[in-house]
Formats: structure tokens, sequence, C-alpha cells
């Protein structure tokens, strides 16, 4: 599969005060290929929402470049960037904010058709926007078209979120946590819609969450990353992450999450942080940002050092001095331009 | 819980303005406003058109208290003042739509432009705007008032628009940079829809309650300014509900206890609108706002 | 409305800390009455964890408000009986001679404040907007302990400092501290330490991890588990999160559109349950352990309560439904074990019924 989007060391600041920046996003590379599911994991505040602004052009990056199919997407012209700008598509969190409450169902549909000329007339578009409904799963489409957002549920809210982002024909749908505040009795079948999609229109998702089991669930074939304070700590197959995780902060994570079984998780083992307190973003720690809290801290270099982002052969990719000095024999060289 | 206290669900395309007339006349404070309103408003517009004006002095009944003959008094003239103020509301009335329409446009402009655009022309437009904030404006009102000759409705709308627009374009930008940030205006410039979709189809819509409501507040401001210039006589009027106010007053009728009516009467005419502009402008920001709405 | 049935579902010999028998509420809304609470009985023992799980809009919110009596003046409790049991001071023996119960449904004025605090203490989920953002914690503290005539100044210091070692907090940090100047995390603690000031023996937490990252979740749950082991009183807990039940509750009561549709230990619930809302629930949520075609979604959407279906109101969404389902709604009932108790007339063939279908469908 050819790569589809591909970020390049990008940072994002934000002015917080006249003479301070935080890093929301800092010196982030990967990529995502066509069809593909990537799930970016981590908690509030470890800048994956930039990320995913950044990737569907919402905010620039600060520093570092963004592919669209191999074009940097700030040099996109013309057509190109008319197939930029509706390829990438995004999937908002909050149901009740992600459509426009003054428009019917319709009307949310109708208005991107037109404007591209995917349909012209009114019986055409209607017609296009039944397709799109069913294609969300909201059937039957007549029932769902001429209502309004406060008349739909949370979940077929998002459906026609969906079917919305749908209307351009894109390749690469961003989901910012787009279930986690949907009733936990339909999140499943919403994520079930966006894998079919996924398989019959070979669109490729990046889907951000907080929750690993989730993701784990969704890009089961794909890859999950883990972020942390705004950098990418930690890149593998969703399967391989959750049950053999190389990164300290993944380890953690995985062994705090409480599970809904209660043999399992009553004699699940927690590691301990070293410091529960999580560090502000104006002042980092130097060398690795999780050596404060880090149960594997390792000496002077975690302190004083960056770790690189190493890419290893059994296609994971891991950001931590320790587990870089055990797997030195297997380090490969880091993809085309993820160096 | 709040998902259950939405307003009933209308089943077609609903009509906003219609659904919004609806639930005004289920609302009973906004529904009185309304009356008044409409009321007073006929008797102002079309009332002149059938009774006829005041024009002559009457010296022989000069300050007669309400009675059966005179239902709400006579002035220092002996007009009747019933008459008076059927005649005096219509300048009142004109200058408060004009000045509330203008005011709006021009904070909606500004206030639009600068939260949309942002950058410098944010910078630009919001210093001015504050600068216009900090400066005492009725009393620049006044002496403007009295440089300029405001001879006709227009002129004054105009005059009050100019000095009362700051507050309420401060209020749109805020408004419209909150408006921004949300995730269907995200979604819509990710579909690339355009920046007049945008602005009319879909911000627009969602801030016209704001701004039908911000228009009402706009016209109470505008008749205060305006009663306050003509009751200081930097206005001259030929007849309104400022003028018989402030030539009662003139007249001494403060100290008369038989012509309390010439004070009242115009002074409780204006009171009476503003409070029905009041009670409409806070039910309307009730059924707009649905959080403002309760259980019944 | 069907009337209230008598259930004791306690396992436990002494008398239960808290039973509420029938227990009905209902909202005023524009639209109609929102029934959100309908005939919910159960107990609390002495003690003991009880997890009330449910979505959104199941009414698990308004009956944990409704056991504290803080409903907004739109809810009425229309029915049902709230019985708490005030055990002695010394306390460990469950001696019945300083036992004495309260109706608190009877309460008014001075006693319902009382009882709210010093008997029976909630933390809401809306961590920041439960503190007034002008006052440090101290005062907060300080006000809470005034209002019930508690301890004052340097005693006052001292259980709170003891309190906040208990909840894991620096507490020469967190006592001169404004609200926003804590983490969401911090501040869930300060709640629960301002919760347990005056020793209550019931304490009811609503959402207590919802919104907080894993870690500081987890933090939470260690906290919580460690005041357990150290302090004597009984927790009820409502959350939509299952897993937090699993690790933290000994029982759990499942509740759908206003009523409880199943109550049983913990295990029992997770291991072998047998209302198809609990089942669907339990295989609705992914884990890091599950194979993927394990998990399946509910078809269907949570009723609205305004307009609730005929029957049991689980009928429309659930793959056993048949005539009886539609037309006649089922009360909370024993089942085959001890303690165990499901409103479902189909309960018995439940679970094998769903396990082979849900295999079915995946393979």
């Amino acid at each position: 599969m050819s790569e589809l989007i591909r970020l390049e060391h990008v940072t994002r600041r934000f002015q917080v005060k006249r003479q301070q920046a935080i890093k929301a996003v800092d010196d982030v590379s990967f990529d995502v290929r066509e069809s593909e599911i990537l799930c970016v994991v981590g908690e509030s505040g470890c800048g994956k929402t930039t990320t995913g602004k950044i990737i569907s052009g919402l905010l620039p990056p600060s520093e570092g470049r963004v592919f669209y199919r191999g074009q940097d997407i700030t040099t996109l012209k013309g057509a190109d960037w008319k197939a930029y700008r509706l390829g990438v598509q995004m999937i908002h969190q909050d149901p009740y904010a992600s459509l426009n409450p003054t428009h019917s169902t319709y009307q949310t549909l109708a208005a991107p058709l037109k404007r591209h000329g995917f349909a012209s007339s009114e019986a055409g578009i209607r017609a296009r926007a039944k397709e799109l409904l069913e294609m969300v799963d909201l059937t039957p489409a007549s029932d769902f078209l001429d209502k309004y957002p406060h008349q739909l549920s949370g979940g077929q809210r998002q459906r026609v979120a969906v079917a919305r982002s749908l209307t351009v024909n894109p390749s690469f749908i961003v989901a910012d946590e787009a279930v986690s505040m949907v009733d936990v009795s339909i999140r499943i079948s919403l994520l079930n819609t966006l894998l079919r999609l996924k398989q019959d229109m070979g669109l490729a998702v990046l889907f951000i969450t907080h929750d690993l089991a989730l993701a784990k669930y969704f890009a089961w074939e794909g890859r999950i990353g883990v972020m942390y304070l705004g950098r990418l700590v930690e890149l593998a197959p969703a399967r391989q992450l959750v049950e053999a995780p190389q990164h300290p902060y993944t380890k953690v994570l995985l062994s705090a999450i409480p599970e809904a079984d209660p043999d399992v998780t009553r004699t699940k083992q927690h590691l301990q942080l070293r410091s529960m307190d999580v560090p502000s973003l104006l002042r980092l720690p130097d060398g690795c940002a999780f050596h404060p809290r880090c149960p594997f801290f390792d000496g002077e270099a975690c302190e004083k050092v960056v770790p690189p982002f190493t890419f290893f052969r059994d296609g994971s990719a891991v950001a931590c001095h320790p587990v870089q000095r055990q797997r030195e024999a297997e380090i490969i060289a880091a993809p085309t331009g993820m160096d | 819980m709040s998902k259950i206290e939405t307003a009933p669900a209308p089943q077609k395309r609903p009509n906003e303005a219609l659904r919004t007339l609806k639930l005004l006349a289920r609302n009973r404070i906004g529904l009185l406003g309304l009356i008044i309103f409409v009321l007073m408003t006929f008797m102002s517009l079309v009332g002149p058109l059938i009774v006829p004006p005041e024009t002559q002095a009457h010296v022989e009944q000069i300050y007669q208290p309400p009675s059966a003959a005179h239902p709400l008094g006579t002035d220092f003239q002996g007009r009747e003042m019933w008459k008076m103020v059927i005649h005096g509301g219509r300048d009142v009335l004109i200058v408060a739509f004009l000045a509330g329409i203008l005011t709006t446009l021009v904070a909606v402009t500004v206030g639009a432009a600068s939260a949309f655009f942002g950058g410098w022309v944010d910078s630009l437009l919001m210093s001015i705007t504050d600068m216009w904030l900090t400066i005492p404006r009725f009393l620049l009102l006044v002496v403007v008032a009295t440089l300029v000759r405001l001879e006709n409705v227009w002129m004054l709308a105009l005059f009050l628009a100019f000095f009362g627009w700051p507050g309420l374009a401060r209020q749109i930008r805020s408004q419209v940079l909150s408006l921004k940030q949300r995730e269907y205006i995200e979604a819509a410039q990710l579909l690339d829809l355009g920046s007049a979709h945008i602005i009319f189809r879909e911000m627009l819509p969602n801030m016209m309650s704001y701004i039908v409501i911000a228009m009402i507040n706009a016209m109470t401001s505008a008749i205060y300014s305006q009663t306050g210039l003509v009751f200081l006589g930097v206005v001259p009027f030929g007849n309104n509900w400022g003028v018989m106010f402030s030539l009662a007053y003139a007249k001494n009728a403060i100290y008369n206890p038989n012509a309390a009516a010439s004070l009242l009467v115009p002074m409780g005419a204006i009171i009476l609108f503003q409070i029905s502009l009041v009670m409409l402008s806070r039910s309307l920001e009730e059924i707009f706002n649905p959080r403002l709405q309760r259980g019944v | 409305m069907s009337q209230p049935i008598h259930v004791s579902t306690v396992q436990r010999t002494s008398a239960p800390a808290l039973s509420v028998q029938g227990l009905t509420i209902t909202y005023q809304a524009k639209r109609g009455d929102v029934q959100a609470v309908r005939n919910v009985s159960f107990d609390v023992g002495r003690g003991e964890a009880l997890a009330i799980i449910g979505e959104s809009g199941s009414g698990k919110t308004t009956l944990g408000l409704g056991i504290v009596r803080l409903l907004p003046s739109t809810a009425t409790i229309r029915q049902g009986e709230l019985l708490y049991r005030r055990f002695g001071a010394a306390g460990n023996g469950g001696g019945t001679s300083a036992t004495s119960e309260v109706d608190v449904l009877q309460l008014k004025g001075r006693d319902l404040r009382q009882f709210r605090w010093k008997e029976c203490a909630m933390v809401f989920q809306a961590a920041l907007n439960a503190f007034n953002p002008v006052l440090r914690v101290s005062d907060q503290f300080g006000d809470t302990a005034r209002a019930h005539g508690y301890l004052q100044g340097r005693e006052l210091a001292d259980r709170a400092r003891h309190l906040f070692e208990l909840v894991r907090l620096d507490s020469e940090r967190v006592w001169r501290a404004y609200p926003h100047e804590l983490s969401g995390g911090m501040r869930q603690r300060v709640l629960i330490a301002l919760g347990l000031l005056l020793e209550p023996q019931l304490l009811i937490l609503d959402e207590p991890t919802t919104a907080l990252d894993i870690l500081t979740q987890r933090n939470i749950m260690d906290v919580l588990k460690d005041l357990r082991q150290k302090l004597d009183f009984s927790l009820i807990f409502i959350s939509h999160d299952l897993s937090l039940a699993a690790e933290l509750a000994d029982r759990v009561a499942t509740m759908y559109a206003g009523k409880l549709v199943e109550l049983s230990d913990v295990y029992t619930t997770f291991k072998n349950p047998v209302h198809p809302y609990t089942i669907g629930l339990i295989h609705a949520v992914p884990t890091l352990t599950a194979h993927r075609d394990h998990v399946s979604s509910i078809p269907g959407s949570p009723p609205d309560l305004i307009d609730l279906p005929s029957g049991c109101k689980f009928h429309p969404r659930c793959p056993l439904a048949d005539q009886r389902c539609r037309e006649e709604e089922p009360e909370l009932a024993p089942a085959s074990e001890a303690h165990h108790w499901v409103a479902c007339w189909n309960w018995q063939s439940a679970s094998d019924r769903l396990h082979n279908g849900q295999k079915g469908a995946s393979a």
C-alpha cells in the first residue's frame, strides 16, 4: 500500500503568555498508508488532537512538514490542493456540537454535494443523500433526511457527521474521540460502521482515543501510536502493542487500565509510577519527558538526552533509552523521511 | 437530564419565525410584552391618522386633572393629553426602530469582521471600539447635539447609532469567536464550503436570536438617550413624549397637583413602551436559550 | 404504576445500612413526565460497596440524588421508602442496642442537613464545579465542619491531614490551595476526603473516575480500595464504566430505563449474568484481553424516559423478546442462585441463547 499521509518532524507551538510557548506536538513523525487504520492513544494534553488538526489542515505546523500523497501540503495549488482539502475529512468528538442545529440532515448533506458538483438537481441531491445515510446505517434513510439534530440521538448524530464527511469522497478520515460521548451500548456498532466503510471504500482512518482497549478493537489489523506530552513514544502493530508493550509509559498505561472482569482486574499487577505529578507543558523535564515518573528510569541518559524514535525489525518503533540498549541488535534504519 | 428538557420537536421543516411566535404566545410575559408593543406601535403610527392633532391652546381648561371629560387630563395649554400621547409616539418609535437597526448593523459588521478575520483587523477594530467605550457617551451626545442641528428623525437615529454600537460590537465579536470554534464550523471549513456559506448559512442563523435581542436592547437604550436629549432641550422636536414631559417640567407642573397628569402620562407612555420591550427581549431570550427554559 | 414490592437483597445477617424500597421518582418536563426512577428496591449492607451501572439516561444519577434528597425542584418522589440505619459509634460488634432507624423521606430542615453529611455524603462528578473557586481548600473544610458543629481549628486541620494522607494527597500543599491550582485527580480526591470529613456511614460517588485520565483513574481506584480497608463505611458508586464496578464493587446493580434489571454479587454479574441487557452491556465493551470477535453491540438505542415502550422496557432491543415481554413488565425477582435478582421473563434461557447466538453471529 502506498503512503497517504506522512508527518515529518512536526512540531506545533502555542503561545500561552507573552513570552511563553508550549509545544503541544513535539517532533512527531509517522505515516499512514492507504486504507490503513492508525490509532493515536494518549492522555489529555498529549497532543493527539492537535496532531489530528495538523493533518486535516485546520492548524499549520510550527515546524516540520505534512505530506499528502507524497506532496508537501503547503506547496499544493489548484486541483492538487482541492484533492487534499476534500480528501482529508474529520469526525469530531461531541455529537451535540458537530452538526449545525439550524440545518436539517438534508441541508447538512446537500451543501457540500452542491458546492463541489457531486450532485446537481434537487432530486439528484436527495437520492445521493439517501444513499449516504444508508451507508452509515441510518435506515430507512427517508426517516432521517428531514430531521434536525435535536431530533436525533447522539449516536445518530455521529452517523450523520460520518455521512457528511463522505459527501466529498474522502480517502482519509481523522476521527477524534468519535465515540467517547456516545452511549456504551452503541459505541461498537458505530465503530463497526466505520470499519465497514474502510473495507468498502478503502478509507484510511486516524482514530484518536484515550481508550487502549477500544484502540485495540478498532485497529486490530492496523497500528497504534502512543503519545506522551507532545511526543510519539511508541508505534507498533495494534495487537503487538497491547500484548507486548515496549515503552515504559505504554506498559504503565496498560497495567493501570481496569478490566470488566473481576478476576482479571483484581489480580492485575499495577506498575507504580515514581511520581504522580504530570509535568507541565510549560516546564518539560530535560531528556525523556517521562523520566521523572518512569518505573524503569535508568540513569543519566534518560535525564539528559531526548531518546530518539528508534525502529525495530518486528515493525515497532520506540523512543526509550533502556529499550534501545536491550534491543540493540534488532534496530533497523528508519523508513525514508522518518529519521 | 438536560437532553430531555429540550423544546418539543416539530416534525417537518419548521419555520423558525412561526415557531418563535408560537412559543412566545405560550410565554405569558412575552405575550403581554408583545401585545403592548403592537398596540403602542399601532396607536402611534395609525392613531394620528384618525385622531385630529391638538394644534390650538384652550386657555379655559389648563392643567385639568383626569376626568370623564378629559380622560388623561390636559396640559399647560389646555390640550387633551390623550391626543397628545397619540401624536407624540411616532417620532420616539421611529427613532427607536431606526437607531436599533442601525446600531445592530454597525455592531454586527464591526464585531463579526473583527472576529472572523482576526489578526490586525481585529486589533484595529477592537482598539477603536474600546476607545469609543471609554468615552462618556451621553455627555458627548449632549455636546454634539448642541453643535449639530438634529432636525429630523433620521439624523437623530444615525447619531444615536453612531454612539451606541461599541458595547454591542464587543458582544457580537465574542459570539462569533465562540461560534468559530464550533465543530460544525470546522467541518464546513474542511468541506471547503467557502466563507460566504460559513458566515451566512452556518453562523448567522445561529446568531439571529442573539441579534434580535440585541436589537431590542439597542432600541431601549436609544429611547433613553433620545428622551434624555429632548428633556435637556438640545433636540428640538414638535411633539413627542419627551418634549411633553420636558415642557410640563419647564412649566412648573411639578408644583401643581392638578398638573400631575401632564408629567405622568408621557412618562408612563415611555415606561410602558420600554417595559414591553424588556419583557419581549427577556422572553425571547428564554425561548432561544433552552437552558433558561423551565419545566412547567 | 405497580405496587412497590418488598425486597431484601442483602445477604448479610446484620441489618442493612440502607434499604431502598419501591422508590419512584419523576421529573416534570415540557413534553411530559420523565420517569427517571421506577420502583427501585435494594439494600446496602454495612461496609459493603454497591455499584449501580447504567448508561446515560438510565436514571442512575437521579437515584443517587434521591437517596441524599438533593433532587431538583422539578423532581418528585412519587412512591417508596428509604430506611437508613445508624449503627453505634463503637460499632464493630454490630450490636443492635446502638442501632437506630431513620426514615429518610420524613427528614426535614436541620435533620436532613445533618443526615446529608454526617450519615450519608455524596461526591459529585463535576469536580471543579463542586468547589467555590474563591475559597481555599482549608476554608471549604472549615465551612463544612462549622455548618455541622464539627471540629474546628487545630483539630479540624489534624483530621483533614489524616484524610489527605488516606487519599494520598500532600496535605501541606493542598490545604492552602485554591481549587484551580489542583489537577482534576487531586480535586476528586479532595472531594472524597471532604465527603469523609464527618465520618459518614454511607458514601455515594457519582461517576468518580469519568473524564479523568487513565493513570489518575487508577490512582482514585487505589485510593478508594485503600479507604475501604482502613475506614468503616458503605459505598454506593454510580458509573457507566463496567470495569470500575468489576474492580471495586461487592455487588452490582444494573439499571435500565429507570429500573434495576439485575442485582447480584460482582462475580455473578460478570461471570454469569442472566439479564439480556447486562449480557449485552458486558459484550459491548472491548477489553484489552478479549478477542475482537467477542465484542458486539446492543442494537437500537436507549429509550426516551418520557415515552417508554410497553412491557419490558428493554424489549425493543432484546433478541429474546416475545409476546409477554411486549405486554407485561417483569419485576425484580430471585434467580437461581442465592442473592441474585433479575427482572426478565426469559432469564433462565437468556445466558445460553445469547452466548450461543453471539458465537454464531461472529463466526
